[in-house]
Protein backbone atom coordinates (compact mmCIF):
# COMPACT_ATOMS: atom_id res chain seq x y z
CA UNK A 1 0.00 0.00 0.00
CA UNK A 2 2.47 3.07 -1.33
CA UNK A 3 -0.72 5.30 -0.98
CA UNK A 4 -1.11 4.47 2.63
CA UNK A 5 1.06 7.01 3.94
CA UNK A 6 -0.38 9.91 1.65
CA UNK A 7 -3.43 9.14 3.27
CA UNK A 8 -2.30 9.60 6.63
CA UNK A 9 -0.57 12.95 6.04
CA UNK A 10 -3.50 14.10 4.51
CA UNK A 11 -6.08 12.94 7.82
CA UNK A 12 -3.31 14.61 9.56
CA UNK A 13 -3.52 17.73 7.56
CA UNK A 14 -7.38 17.82 7.65
CA UNK A 15 -6.90 17.91 11.28
CA UNK A 16 -4.62 20.77 11.52
CA UNK A 17 -6.86 22.67 8.81
CA UNK A 18 -10.26 22.55 11.06
CA UNK A 19 -8.96 22.53 14.37
CA UNK A 20 -6.62 26.32 13.17
CA UNK A 21 -9.86 27.14 11.89
CA UNK A 22 -8.19 27.88 8.49
CA UNK A 23 -10.90 26.55 7.08
CA UNK A 24 -13.55 29.20 8.63
CA UNK A 25 -14.55 31.88 5.87
CA UNK A 26 -15.01 34.36 9.05
CA UNK A 27 -11.21 33.71 9.84
CA UNK A 28 -10.26 34.68 6.12
CA UNK A 29 -12.49 37.64 6.09
CA UNK A 30 -10.79 38.59 9.66
CA UNK A 31 -7.47 38.30 7.90
CA UNK A 32 -8.46 40.34 4.64
CA UNK A 33 -9.37 42.74 7.27
CA UNK A 34 -6.54 42.58 9.18
CA UNK A 35 -8.18 42.53 12.46
CA UNK A 36 -6.90 39.45 13.89
CA UNK A 37 -2.65 38.24 13.61
CA UNK A 38 -4.32 34.40 13.34
CA UNK A 39 -4.14 33.72 9.78
CA UNK A 40 -0.81 35.93 9.54
CA UNK A 41 0.49 33.40 12.42
CA UNK A 42 -0.24 30.64 10.77
CA UNK A 43 1.23 31.17 7.56
CA UNK A 44 4.19 33.43 8.96
CA UNK A 45 5.70 30.47 11.83
CA UNK A 46 4.71 27.98 8.87
CA UNK A 47 7.67 29.67 7.07
CA UNK A 48 9.61 30.32 9.96
CA UNK A 49 10.39 26.92 10.00
CA UNK A 50 9.48 25.91 6.44
CA UNK A 51 12.61 28.71 5.14
CA UNK A 52 15.10 26.88 7.04
CA UNK A 53 13.93 23.67 6.84
CA UNK A 54 14.28 24.18 2.91
CA UNK A 55 17.70 25.31 3.30
CA UNK A 56 18.55 22.33 5.54
CA UNK A 57 17.25 19.78 3.33
CA UNK A 58 18.65 21.67 0.10
CA UNK A 59 22.44 21.54 1.99
CA UNK A 60 22.37 18.05 3.50
CA UNK A 61 20.81 16.24 0.22
CA UNK A 62 18.44 14.17 1.47
CA UNK A 63 16.84 11.39 0.01
CA UNK A 64 13.14 10.55 -0.13
CA UNK A 65 12.39 6.98 1.95
CA UNK A 66 12.58 5.61 -1.50
CA UNK A 67 15.75 6.33 -1.92
CA UNK A 68 15.49 8.92 -4.54
CA UNK A 69 16.68 12.53 -4.44
CA UNK A 70 14.59 15.41 -2.90
CA UNK A 71 14.10 17.89 -5.77
CA UNK A 72 13.68 21.58 -5.45
CA UNK A 73 12.78 22.91 -8.68
CA UNK A 74 12.76 26.43 -9.07
CA UNK A 75 9.75 28.38 -10.67
CA UNK A 76 9.89 29.71 -13.83
CA UNK A 77 10.27 33.78 -13.78
CA UNK A 78 7.65 35.93 -14.79
CA UNK A 79 5.22 38.65 -13.42
CA UNK A 80 1.87 38.28 -15.78
CA UNK A 81 0.86 34.86 -14.65
CA UNK A 82 1.52 35.56 -10.96
CA UNK A 83 0.39 38.83 -10.25
CA UNK A 84 -3.03 38.14 -12.67
CA UNK A 85 -3.68 34.27 -11.49
CA UNK A 86 -2.60 35.47 -8.00
CA UNK A 87 -5.41 38.38 -8.15
CA UNK A 88 -7.98 36.09 -9.65
CA UNK A 89 -7.08 33.55 -6.95
CA UNK A 90 -7.32 35.99 -4.11
CA UNK A 91 -10.45 37.77 -5.38
CA UNK A 92 -12.09 33.73 -5.03
CA UNK A 93 -10.36 33.35 -1.62
CA UNK A 94 -11.80 36.03 0.11
CA UNK A 95 -15.42 35.22 -1.78
CA UNK A 96 -15.45 31.34 -1.09
CA UNK A 97 -13.55 32.05 2.12
CA UNK A 98 -11.46 28.85 1.51
CA UNK A 99 -8.66 28.08 -0.92
CA UNK A 100 -8.78 24.04 -2.26
CA UNK A 101 -6.77 22.50 0.52
CA UNK A 102 -9.84 23.55 3.10
CA UNK A 103 -12.53 23.26 0.63
CA UNK A 104 -11.20 19.25 0.79
CA UNK A 105 -11.54 19.53 4.80
CA UNK A 106 -14.69 21.62 5.16
CA UNK A 107 -16.26 18.86 3.00
CA UNK A 108 -15.56 16.31 5.78
CA UNK A 109 -16.59 18.54 8.02
CA UNK A 110 -20.09 17.97 6.98
CA UNK A 111 -20.39 21.18 4.49
CA UNK A 112 -21.68 19.12 1.63
CA UNK A 113 -22.29 21.74 -0.33
CA UNK A 114 -18.72 23.17 -0.41
CA UNK A 115 -18.86 19.87 -3.08
CA UNK A 116 -20.33 22.79 -5.80
CA UNK A 117 -17.76 25.21 -5.01
CA UNK A 118 -14.88 22.08 -5.40
CA UNK A 119 -16.86 21.47 -8.73
CA UNK A 120 -17.16 25.05 -9.63
CA UNK A 121 -12.94 25.42 -8.73
CA UNK A 122 -12.64 22.14 -11.03
CA UNK A 123 -14.46 24.01 -13.81
CA UNK A 124 -12.63 26.82 -13.56
CA UNK A 125 -9.54 25.17 -13.93
CA UNK A 126 -10.72 23.67 -17.14
CA UNK A 127 -11.76 27.25 -18.44
CA UNK A 128 -8.33 28.02 -17.48
CA UNK A 129 -7.04 25.04 -19.81
CA UNK A 130 -8.99 26.07 -22.84
CA UNK A 131 -8.39 29.70 -22.68
CA UNK A 132 -4.66 29.08 -20.91
CA UNK A 133 -3.21 30.38 -25.04
CA UNK A 134 -4.86 34.07 -24.94
CA UNK A 135 -3.42 34.87 -21.25
CA UNK A 136 -0.41 36.81 -20.77
CA UNK A 137 1.87 34.08 -19.19
CA UNK B 1 -5.11 14.12 25.54
CA UNK B 2 -8.64 14.42 23.41
CA UNK B 3 -9.66 17.16 25.48
CA UNK B 4 -6.46 19.51 24.70
CA UNK B 5 -6.50 18.61 21.36
CA UNK B 6 -10.37 19.05 21.22
CA UNK B 7 -9.58 23.05 22.26
CA UNK B 8 -8.88 25.19 19.31
CA UNK B 9 -5.44 24.91 18.21
CA UNK B 10 -3.31 27.73 18.11
CA UNK B 11 -1.51 29.36 15.61
CA UNK B 12 1.92 28.98 16.45
CA UNK B 13 0.85 24.95 16.86
CA UNK B 14 -0.64 24.92 13.68
CA UNK B 15 2.05 26.86 11.28
CA UNK B 16 4.42 24.62 12.18
CA UNK B 17 2.27 21.53 11.63
CA UNK B 18 1.90 22.99 8.49
CA UNK B 19 5.90 22.91 7.60
CA UNK B 20 5.68 19.05 9.20
CA UNK B 21 3.28 18.19 6.41
CA UNK B 22 5.15 19.72 3.97
CA UNK B 23 8.38 17.57 4.97
CA UNK B 24 6.43 14.56 4.95
CA UNK B 25 5.20 15.05 2.14
CA UNK B 26 8.85 15.85 0.39
CA UNK B 27 10.22 12.95 2.79
CA UNK B 28 7.87 10.40 0.94
CA UNK B 29 8.35 11.57 -2.52
CA UNK B 30 5.54 14.29 -2.86
CA UNK B 31 5.58 17.85 -3.21
CA UNK B 32 2.89 20.12 -0.90
CA UNK B 33 0.27 21.83 -3.55
CA UNK B 34 -3.30 21.05 -3.35
CA UNK B 35 -4.55 22.80 -6.30
CA UNK B 36 -2.96 20.62 -8.84
CA UNK B 37 -5.60 18.33 -7.75
CA UNK B 38 -8.14 20.41 -9.66
CA UNK B 39 -5.77 19.76 -12.92
CA UNK B 40 -5.53 15.82 -12.78
CA UNK B 41 -9.40 15.51 -11.29
CA UNK B 42 -10.04 17.28 -15.53
CA UNK B 43 -7.65 15.10 -16.65
CA UNK B 44 -9.38 12.00 -15.31
CA UNK B 45 -12.94 13.29 -16.79
CA UNK B 46 -11.75 13.43 -20.09
CA UNK B 47 -10.18 16.96 -20.36
CA UNK B 48 -7.64 16.16 -22.62
CA UNK B 49 -10.13 16.01 -25.69
CA UNK B 50 -10.53 19.62 -25.25
CA UNK B 51 -7.18 20.84 -24.10
CA UNK B 52 -3.64 19.73 -24.29
CA UNK B 53 -3.46 20.85 -20.61
CA UNK B 54 -5.08 18.27 -18.99
CA UNK B 55 -2.83 15.65 -21.61
CA UNK B 56 -0.41 14.39 -19.28
CA UNK B 57 -0.05 10.93 -16.65
CA UNK B 58 -1.85 11.97 -13.94
CA UNK B 59 -1.33 8.47 -12.68
CA UNK B 60 1.99 10.01 -11.37
CA UNK B 61 -0.45 12.38 -8.98
CA UNK B 62 -2.39 10.33 -7.53
CA UNK B 63 -0.80 10.04 -4.14
CA UNK B 64 -1.77 13.76 -4.03
CA UNK B 65 -5.08 12.96 -4.84
CA UNK B 66 -5.08 10.60 -2.26
CA UNK B 67 -3.78 13.66 0.27
CA UNK B 68 -6.64 15.52 -0.04
CA UNK B 69 -8.93 11.95 0.53
CA UNK B 70 -7.21 11.74 3.60
CA UNK B 71 -7.91 16.10 4.38
CA UNK B 72 -11.39 15.23 3.56
CA UNK B 73 -11.62 12.14 6.35
CA UNK B 74 -9.13 14.67 8.55
CA UNK B 75 -12.23 17.35 8.59
CA UNK B 76 -14.12 14.64 9.03
CA UNK B 77 -12.38 13.03 12.30
CA UNK B 78 -11.61 16.83 13.85
CA UNK B 79 -15.58 17.49 13.69
CA UNK B 80 -17.12 14.28 15.00
CA UNK B 81 -14.11 13.35 17.65
CA UNK B 82 -12.20 16.52 18.28
CA UNK B 83 -15.11 18.81 18.56
CA UNK B 84 -14.32 21.85 19.96
CA UNK B 85 -16.00 22.87 23.38
CA UNK B 86 -16.18 26.58 22.36
CA UNK B 87 -17.10 28.35 19.63
CA UNK B 88 -14.89 30.47 17.31
CA UNK B 89 -13.35 33.43 18.80
CA UNK B 90 -13.25 36.24 15.51
CA UNK B 91 -12.27 39.74 16.69
CA UNK B 92 -15.22 41.66 17.65
CA UNK B 93 -14.38 44.58 15.10
CA UNK B 94 -14.74 41.84 12.47
CA UNK B 95 -18.15 40.72 13.73
CA UNK B 96 -19.28 44.31 13.93
CA UNK B 97 -17.98 45.03 10.35
CA UNK B 98 -19.73 41.90 8.92
CA UNK B 99 -22.94 42.74 10.64
CA UNK B 100 -22.90 45.85 8.95
CA UNK B 101 -23.16 44.02 5.41
CA UNK B 102 -25.84 41.66 6.94
CA UNK B 103 -23.60 38.54 7.60
CA UNK B 104 -24.31 37.31 11.17
CA UNK B 105 -21.65 35.42 13.06
CA UNK B 106 -22.86 32.30 14.63
CA UNK B 107 -19.79 30.60 16.33
CA UNK B 108 -19.75 28.61 14.25
CA UNK B 109 -17.13 28.29 10.61
CA UNK B 110 -19.41 29.36 7.75
CA UNK B 111 -22.10 31.89 7.56
CA UNK B 112 -25.14 29.74 8.28
CA UNK B 113 -27.21 32.06 5.86
CA UNK B 114 -25.98 31.73 2.83
CA UNK B 115 -23.11 27.99 3.08
CA UNK B 116 -26.10 25.70 2.79
CA UNK B 117 -28.02 24.05 -0.15
CA UNK B 118 -31.01 26.25 0.03
CA UNK B 119 -28.34 29.60 0.18
CA UNK B 120 -27.43 28.24 -3.19
CA UNK B 121 -29.76 28.96 -4.92
CA UNK B 122 -29.66 32.74 -3.19
CA UNK B 123 -27.84 35.16 -5.23
CA UNK B 124 -25.16 35.55 -2.18
CA UNK B 125 -24.74 31.82 -2.07
CA UNK B 126 -24.11 31.51 -5.63
CA UNK B 127 -21.54 34.18 -5.63
CA UNK B 128 -19.83 32.67 -2.35
CA UNK B 129 -20.31 29.50 -3.73
CA UNK B 130 -19.79 29.13 -7.42
CA UNK B 131 -18.48 32.08 -8.54
CA UNK B 132 -15.91 32.18 -5.36
CA UNK B 133 -14.93 28.23 -6.30
CA UNK B 134 -14.64 29.16 -10.21
CA UNK B 135 -12.06 32.07 -9.44
CA UNK B 136 -9.74 30.12 -6.85
CA UNK B 137 -9.73 27.32 -9.45
CA UNK B 138 -9.36 29.36 -12.65
CA UNK B 139 -6.94 31.63 -10.79
CA UNK B 140 -4.72 28.78 -8.81
CA UNK B 141 -4.10 27.04 -12.41
CA UNK B 142 -3.22 30.95 -14.28
CA UNK B 143 -0.60 31.70 -11.56
CA UNK B 144 0.71 27.81 -11.27
CA UNK B 145 -0.19 27.17 -7.63
CA UNK B 146 -2.73 28.10 -4.49
CA UNK B 147 -1.97 29.18 -0.80
CA UNK B 148 0.22 25.27 0.24
CA UNK B 149 1.79 25.59 -3.31
CA UNK B 150 2.82 29.61 -3.13
CA UNK B 151 2.76 30.68 0.08
CA UNK B 152 4.38 28.27 2.09
CA UNK B 153 5.97 25.55 -0.33
CA UNK B 154 6.89 28.18 -2.25
CA UNK B 155 8.33 31.14 0.11
CA UNK B 156 10.14 28.16 1.98
CA UNK B 157 11.97 28.28 -1.45
CA UNK B 158 12.49 31.48 -1.91
CA UNK B 159 10.62 31.67 -4.67
CA UNK B 160 10.42 35.03 -6.29
CA UNK B 161 7.57 33.97 -8.71
CA UNK B 162 5.56 32.75 -5.19
CA UNK B 163 6.56 36.14 -3.81
CA UNK B 164 4.38 37.78 -6.90
CA UNK B 165 1.87 35.38 -6.35
CA UNK B 166 1.22 35.42 -2.63
CA UNK B 167 0.92 39.59 -3.40
CA UNK B 168 -1.51 38.93 -5.94
CA UNK B 169 -3.52 36.96 -3.60
CA UNK B 170 -3.76 39.81 -1.05
CA UNK B 171 -4.39 42.20 -3.61
CA UNK B 172 -7.47 40.38 -4.96
CA UNK B 173 -8.36 39.38 -1.31
CA UNK B 174 -8.23 42.93 -0.32
CA UNK B 175 -10.22 44.00 -3.54
CA UNK B 176 -12.88 41.64 -3.02
CA UNK B 177 -13.37 41.89 0.94
CA UNK B 178 -13.55 46.35 0.68
CA UNK B 179 -14.61 46.82 -2.48
CA UNK B 180 -16.85 44.00 -3.97
CA UNK B 181 -18.20 42.12 -1.18
CA UNK B 182 -20.31 45.34 0.36
CA UNK B 183 -21.96 45.03 -2.91
CA UNK B 184 -22.63 42.04 -2.98
CA UNK B 185 -23.79 41.05 0.47
CA UNK B 186 -25.14 44.55 1.31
Amino acid sequence: MKYAKYLLIGILFGIIMTKSEAISWFRIQEMFRFQSFHMFGIIGSALMFGVPMVIFMKRKHLNTIGGNPILFEDKKISVSRYLYGGILFGLGWALSGACPGPMFTLVGNGFSVILVSLGSAILGTFVYGLVRDKLPH
Amino acid sequence: MISILSQPWPWYVSGPLITFIMFLLLWTGGKFGVSSNLRSLCAIGGGGKYSDFFRFNWKNNVWNLVFVLGAVLGGFIASNYLQSPVLLTLSDATVSDLQELNVSFNGGLLPAEFFTWSGLMTVKGFLTIVVGGFLVGFGARWAGGCTSGHAISGLSNLQIPSLIAVIGFFIGGLMMTHFLLPLILK
